[in-house]
């Protein structure tokens, strides 16, 4: 409620900016001359005020700020945005900043210009919605979404002109000098459902994947036939009407596919060049992104100048090289790209609800007309649900999955008129077509309709018709797997019916883009990283290191992370060599949560530096071969053989370790080798005992023995360096110690024999004398201490019997001979 | 369209294709480049039967079909092949080549070999296998039953994964 008021107050402040701004130029138009004259005459000014030299950008950097903020005021509060949709409060704010404009201007000397928003606005958008449409749904539903678009634009436009001629013919709005082919350039312009809008609306609805692609991607491609219908009827209306004949209409008609095909092609071609561009940047990371942002405004550009389809080129630009884009490009590029395209996306989208807004408080072009208004909008809703049925209907033939009668009223009622309809009403010639302040009223009037009272209904409908919702779930390794086992289950049995089918295609594409494309198109690394299941394994993992350190950090335990000294090599020589080693895997699964590894934090203070400096000389070998093995376990690529064959022996014994664990033991013996003094907290076995009870719960399954022979391997590369291993695995063991996971941390100590005791708190004092203990290098009775750790997680007590039993079986596997030489 | 109607419908190609396929060297090239062409192609046998009847034949095709909606008989049978635990298995029985009712890292690991082979290296095969099995196995009987398959599976649309067009 603070920020309410506050927020309130800075909107007003702005608002009294800008009026201010708007007098004030006129006045300084004057001033400034005088000023200049003036200053001949008196002398030097130590300060002047430079309005005219500033006034375009300051303008414009005002108008940017004052959107923001009105987005600021907007969703400051929650329960108002989820009944109300952004866009339709956006429009409000604008209907308010209009009113102080024009008390302050007496006119509107802000509004949207077709020019700003054909050429500024509306191609962020764009470039966004392409760079980031799901292929995969868009191309499965290609042929609905093409219907919809062309045929059912045709139709909505065709129908919606002919009945507001026949209805003004028949007298029901009164005396209008409209004639056939102006209402039919009328319904061309109105017909098309809008990009902007659908995006706004639906964003906050989040219904199921096939709906919203359906709608949104034909609000896309429906540009390809507005931009036609509209060229064409505007030169009809410019021939007149008596020059029309049946060349012309076939010349309309081609137009059509050069236009719509033409784009679409340019866009291609973009996305082709851009691909080639990230291939070869390897060496200016910094600016990759940029190439990207360029690339795509320019094909936009292209199009409007060739007369093209503007939208669909930028669309297929982006629709064609996000694949190839990810994973050419540096991480932190995509990362860049991404996030920066979303900022001017939403930006430019809030600017555009504003402004029409803004536009509508403008008392010159406000023309009522209660009927021609009214029949509008009522043509419009009704005949838009009449043309998705008739067009669904004989789709649903067709599809693999059927639309439901739900489905197609949302797709009906999801038919929203937005920005682009009203940029082109104002584009109209006023000399060729007398009635154009009628129509952009209606305009303005449909769009606000439209965006504002349906945007408000959509949720309460969806909700009450029960659409079936987005489901937005991260996905699991066995589910990737199992879809790529139904995709090759599908091709073959295609193949054995002999039918040519959607897979079929799918995976001649994928044959050819694995020849082809990415040879061309994709750096020579990235090539090799290319596999889906992989990708999502790597970030499985990632996400799992994540939400270790995330814990721990919450619990404040992870605070002696940065006062470790030897943590600096680790960060800059893990940095780069991560960045180099781990394969840029970054879109498919889309993983938000930021990938950043516990140790990229912010750079240690200077006094460990120093420390670390001290105590280098008698570590620094050992650091070597500590961030190489610690290199070697975080890239999984470097598990060796050996430990596999552990794996198979004992598979039966161990149950309850994870992936998770394994990542808490490496770290957890990475920080507790370089921990020479300082003393565990006593909040750390207290953390992981809460993150292994949690992961213990979840996956119960265990991964025991590759970390045991991690363990082991350390050690034993650790021992043959002369270091002390001991505290590899010891600290390993004070992990997985089952007592924590049965939560007896205060028992434990008591119970735990005095060698494990380091890893607990409160005997950090032990460290060194462990040391002093351990320096025999690795035995098998050694490595018994650890192994029993993992096998009972029950209690304490089994945990000491059952050293016995297992000492015998570990004893004939640890005779397995030394570890091999790394693998190659 | 009843299934009889359907099979009988496609009864002279299917006839002449599931010759083709029944031969044990598969003579349709494409299957041979399909990682898991041979797996699908044992699925079609009945176990340890080394000719295929044509009802057999289309049975597994049944699989395919998209999940019929208005059938009250439907509810009677809660075997139907093309219901949605129906195509599970046959999804389930492409990983359980020894049919013991579960999915053994070793399965799994050959499935995975087949399908992620060259790019990936032997270890990170195995670690990626280890991980799914963690993921889906619930009694932490380092297997995977039909059961946990199913609950692993259960956010997935089988409706547009598991249909093909023709069997409508």
């Amino acid at each position: 409620m603070g920020l309410h008021r506050h927020a309130g107050l800075w909107l007003l402040v702005s608002a009294m900016l800008l009026c201010c701004v708007s007098p004030l130029k006129a006045e300084l138009k004057n001033s400034q001359h005088d000023s200049h004259s003036n200053s001949n005459i008196t002398g030097i000014s130590i300060v002047s005020f430079k309005w005219e030299h500033v006034k375009a950008p300051y303008i414009v950097a005002v108008w940017v700020l004052v959107c923001f903020l009105c987005k600021l005021v907007i969703e400051a509060n929650h329960h108002v945005t989820s009944i109300i949709p952004e866009s339709a409060l956006l429009i409000c704010a604008g209907f308010i900043l209009g009113g102080i404009i024009w008390g302050a201007d007496h006119q509107q000397t802000f509004s949207l210009t077709p020019v700003v928003f054909f050429y500024y606005l509306l191609p962020p958008i764009i470039v966004d919605s392409g760079y980031h449409m799901p292929n995969k749904l868009f191309f499965s539903n290609l042929g609905a979404i093409l219907v919809h678009a062309i045929i059912g634009t045709c139709w909505n436009a065709a129908t919606l002109g002919l009945s507001l001629w026949g209805c003004q013919k028949g007298g029901a709005m009164g005396d209008l000098d409209i004639g056939l082919l102006q209402y039919l350039l009328f319904g061309s312009l109105i017909a098309a459902v809008d990009p902007v809008a659908v995006l706004a609306v639906f964003e906050q609805v989040h219904v199921n994947d096939v709906l919203f692609i359906l709608v949104f991607g034909e609000s896309l491609l429906n540009d390809g036939v507005t931009v036609v219908l509209f060229n064409v009827f505007d030169a009809f209306v410019t021939l007149g009407g008596a020059q029309i004949d049946a060349v012309e209409i076939i010349k309309g008609i081609i137009s059509f596919f050069v236009v719509a095909f033409g784009g679409s092609l340019l866009g291609m071609v973009f996305g082709i060049l851009m691909c080639f561009l990230t291939r070869c940047t390897k060496n200016i990371e910094i600016i990759e992104p940029g190439f990207i942002f360029v690339v795509g405004y320019l094909s936009y550009l292209t199009a409007e100048m060739l007369s093209l389809s503007a939208i669909l080129s930028c669309v297929f630009c982006g629709v064609c090289c996000q694949k190839y884009i990810n994973a050419n490009m540096n991480e932190n590029s995509v990362k860049t790209v991404k996030y920066v395209m979303k900022v001017l996306a939403n930006g430019s989208e809030t600017m555009i609800f504003v402004f029409l807004g803004i536009s509508a408080i403008d008392k010159t072009i406000w023309v009522w007309n209660t009927g021609f208004i009214l029949l509008t909008l009522l043509f419009i809703f009704v005949y838009r649900f009449i043309g998705v049925f008739l067009l669904t209907w004989p789709l649903n033939r067709y599809r693999l999955v059927p639309l439901e009668f739900i489905d197609q009223l949302i797709m009906g009622f999801g038919g929203l008129r937005g920005a682009v309809a009203y940029g082109l009403a104002v584009m109209m010639d006023e000399k060729k077509i007398k009635e154009k302040n009628l129509m952009v009223s209606t305009t303005l009037i449909v769009v606000f309709f439209t965006v504002i009272i349906q945007g408000i209904l959509m949720k309460p409908v969806v909700t009450w018709l029960k659409v079936k919702r987005a489901t937005l779930h991260d996905l699991t390794l066995i589910e990737k797997v199992q879809n790529r086992v139904f995709e090759h289950m599908l091709v073959a049995v295609e193949d054995i019916s002999g039918q040519i089918g959607h897979n079929y295609f799918r995976d001649k594409w994928k044959n050819f883009e694995e020849k082809w494309m990415m040879w061309m198109l994709m750096k020579p690394s990235a090539r090799k990283t290319q596999d889906h299941v992989f990708s999502v394994f790597h970030q499985l993992n990632l996400k799992d290191a994540v939400e270790y350190v995330t814990e721990g950090e919450r619990s404040g335990s992870l605070e002696f992370i940065r006062n470790d000294s030897v943590l600096i090599d680790f960060k800059k020589k893990l940095g780069d060599d991560m960045l180099e080693a781990m394969p840029d895997v970054t879109a498919d699964t889309s993983f938000d949560q930021g990938i950043m590894l516990p140790f990229r934090r912010d750079p240690v203070p200077s006094v460990s530096l120093e420390m670390h400096e001290q105590t280098m000389n008698g570590l620094r070998e050992m650091e070597d071969l500590n961030s190489h093995h610690l290199l070697q376990e975080h890239l999984y690529k470097g598990r060796k053989q050996h430990r596999h064959r552990f794996s198979r022996n004992h598979l039966s014994i161990n149950t309850d370790e994870d992936e998770v664990q394994e990542i808490f033991q490496r770290t957890m013996r990475k920080r507790l080798e370089s921990f020479k003094s300082a003393k565990m907290g006593m909040a750390l076995p207290k953390t992981i005992s809460k993150h292994t009870k949690k992961e213990q719960q979840k996956t119960p399954n265990g991964k025991n023995r590759i970390s045991v022979d991690e363990d082991y391997e350390f050690s034993e590369a650790d021992s043959a360096s002369g270091y002390d291993p001991s505290f590899t695995y010891r600290a390993g063991g004070g992990i997985e110690n089952p007592a924590f996971m049965a939560d007896l941390d205060p028992v434990v100590p008591l119970q735990i024999p005095p060698w494990l005791a380091e890893a607990e708190l409160d005997s950090g004092g032990v460290a060194p004398s462990q040391r002093a203990q351990a320096r025999p290098p690795l035995t098998a009775g050694d490595l018994r201490r650890l192994a029993p750790l993992r096998i009972s997680t029950q209690s304490t007590d089994s945990f000491m019997m059952a050293d016995i039993p297992d000492a015998e079986q570990r004893r004939d596997s640890f005779d397995l001979p030394p570890p091999p030489p790394p693998p190659p | 369209l009843s299934f009889l109607e359907c099979s009988w419908r496609f009864c002279g190609r299917f006839k002449a294709l599931w010759m083709k396929a029944a031969l044990p060297d598969f003579k349709i090239r494409e299957l041979t480049e399909n990682p898991i062409g041979g797996r699908i192609i044992a699925a079609f046998f009945p176990p340890e039967k080394e000719r295929l009847d044509f009802p057999s034949f289309v049975r597994i095709l049944a699989h395919f079909r998209p999940i019929g909606k208005n059938r009250s008989r439907d509810r009677a049978q809660p075997e139907q092949a093309n219901s949605r635990t129906g195509k599970l298995k046959f999804a389930f029985e492409l990983y359980d080549q020894d049919r013991d009712g579960k999915i053994s890292r070793e399965e799994l690991l050959q499935v995975l070999r087949a399908m992620l082979g060259l790019q990936v290296t032997e270890e990170q095969l195995r670690s990626i296998a280890e991980r799914a099995i963690q993921e889906a196995d619930l009694d932490g009987d380092g297997a995977i039953s039909f059961d946990e398959f199913k609950k692993s599976l259960e956010k997935v649309d089988m409706e547009h994964k598991m249909n093909i067009r023709f069997l409508k």
